[in-house]
């Protein structure tokens, strides 16, 4: 085996292995293909291609990776037992298990979404910024939601209930969360909302993934209010600076909270 | 090998382990016995690291149990449940393994060949039986030659000749001077392996030496007799 020096990369290489080879990995992988490629012959004009396939991307990817991660660390319990208790640092094995699943994961998103629009030429031009942004908001999601998944799992000890936890983070922050702020908004119509909204989109990820990619698409004001309001603020590149800023802290907090908990678990 | 003071290690309010004291001779193979759910698969995680005192000292070879897990090197660990991932070979776990202590030249497969595992070893993991992982577990705990070796019921789920082999395994390294601990409910076998018992009961240790003097002891013919008496009494006070 010649993979890399560090034990996380060591395990991290392991735990790919076996995950590129799962049912449900290759379901996934299988599934976004024939979405993309779906989507970008009978989806109409390749912005409203891409506009549809951001819509499912926002309800799918944090749903596949959460319960993914979720079930992937239940599954991995005693392997994880068998390589802490070898002479490795825990935080080497709970970096080695994140990217073993992560980089799957964001591996499918952008080949899936990528290849296939390369390939219809769907993506020319100005169109492909925005098939990367499309890339990296999908990438970035999963990132958030594979971290939340295991921060799920390394802190619920039954399994049942661990994946009740997850799909109810899936159900609140991808269905319920939009329905509150527009409950909000209607019910608040008379008071100027634009501070607080924007608070309110920075505190959930999948929204700051939306307004991210409606400032890429310029059509943000028809799009739902969300989008409008950021690019009143923020117009452009600003905007997105601090969405990706945002959203890079949706990433690392559950990391580093799963992590902290990963080494003071009673295994 | 294995210096205990003050351990003490509850789970909610379910209080496992009280206070423990113990020490644990080097050169020497140990059984710890006690009833169901005593802590004696706690008191086996304690010692590698993957369940934290949460009171108490353990040393092994001198080394504190730690975070950054260096003392690990000394200790090779059969679970009693083993599940590998299950679409890898388990050739290429033990590579892994070799890969993550940075040993791969010097180490013990002899059971691999005893067991009849080679042919096993290349097929994903999820085909094999429950024993058989159970083997692919023990040849893991000895491979590296450690001086410590862990056992947590090694022999459940193993056929007779397996477990005779594991069991000549086990009296080859005690000849080689390492140290070995077994947790297990087959009191006739540990009355065939080991020198030394350890008895839990009621969150701490009752009694530690060696099997002739608690059967002495207790006026009793064989270990499991010996045990029993002692929980017997243990009930009765």
């Amino acid at each position: 085996m010649s993979g890399g020096r560090s034990p996380a990369l060591r395990i991290a290489r392991a735990q790919m292995r076996d995950v590129i080879r799962g049912r449900w990995f290759l379901a996934y992988l299988g599934f976004v293909i024939l979405l993309t490629d779906g989507l970008s012959r009978f989806g109409g004009d390749p912005s409203r291609a891409m506009l549809s396939l951001m819509d499912v991307m926002l309800l799918v990817v944090p749903l596949v990776t959460i319960v993914f991660a979720t079930m992937y660390f239940y599954q991995a319990r005693e392997f994880v037992e068998l390589l802490l208790s070898q002479p490795v640092r825990r935080r080497a094995v709970f970096s080695g298990l994140y990217l073993g699943l992560m980089v799957p994961l964001a591996g499918v998103w952008t080949l899936g979404v990528g290849i296939p629009l390369l390939i219809h030429g769907t993506a020319g031009g100005s169109e492909r910024v925005t098939l990367g942004a499309l890339i990296l908001v999908g990438v970035a999601l999963t990132l958030v939601f594979g971290a939340l998944g295991l921060l799920v799992a390394v802190r619920t000890e039954d399994r049942l209930r661990g994946l009740g936890v997850a799909l109810g983070v899936w159900l609140l922050t991808a269905v319920v969360y939009d329905g509150l702020v527009l409950l909000l908004v209607s019910t608040l119509a008379n008071y100027p909302l634009e501070r607080p909204m924007l608070g309110l989109m920075l505190a959930n990820p999948v929204d700051l993934g939306r307004v991210l990619l409606l400032l890429r698409f310029d059509i943000s004001a028809l799009l739902g209010y969300t989008g409008a309001v950021f690019q009143q603020f923020f117009g452009g590149v600003r905007g997105a600076g601090i969405g990706a800023a945002a959203l890079l802290l949706w990433i690392c907090l559950p990391l580093m909270l799963a992590a902290r908990s990963f080494t003071r678990k009673d295994f | 090998m294995i210096e205990v003071t003050g351990l003490t290690k509850a789970f909610g309010r379910l209080r496992v382990l009280d206070g423990v004291d113990l020490r644990i001779a080097p050169g020497r193979v140990t059984g710890i016995v006690g009833p169901n759910a005593v802590g004696k698969t706690t008191f086996l995680k304690l010692l590698v690291g993957l369940i934290h005192a949460d009171a108490g000292r353990i040393l092994v070879g001198g080394l504190p149990v730690s975070a950054d897990g260096a003392y690990r090197d000394r200790i090779g660990y059969m679970p009693q449940i083993s599940t590998f991932p299950e679409r890898l070979s388990g050739r290429y776990c033990l590579e892994l393994l070799k890969d993550l202590r940075g040993r791969g030249a010097e180490t013990d497969e002899e059971l691999i060949g005893q067991f009849g595992l080679e042919d096993q070893l290349t097929k994903p993991l999820r085909t094999l039986s429950g024993g058989t992982r159970q083997k692919v577990n023990a040849v893991m705990a000895f491979l590296f030659r450690p001086e410590l070796i862990l056992l947590d019921e090694p022999t459940s789920g193993l056929d007779p000749l397996s477990s005779s082999i594991l069991k000549d395994k086990i009296a080859r390294e005690r000849e080689r001077g390492r140290t070995i601990v077994v947790a297990s409910h087959q009191m006739a076998e540990l009355e065939e392996i080991a020198d030394d018992v350890v008895v839990l009961l009621d969150r701490t240790v009752r009694f530690v030496g060696p099997i002739e003097q608690v059967k002495r002891g207790t006026h009793q013919v064989s270990l499991e007799r010996a045990v029993a008496h002692l929980m017997i009494r243990g009930v009765a006070a």
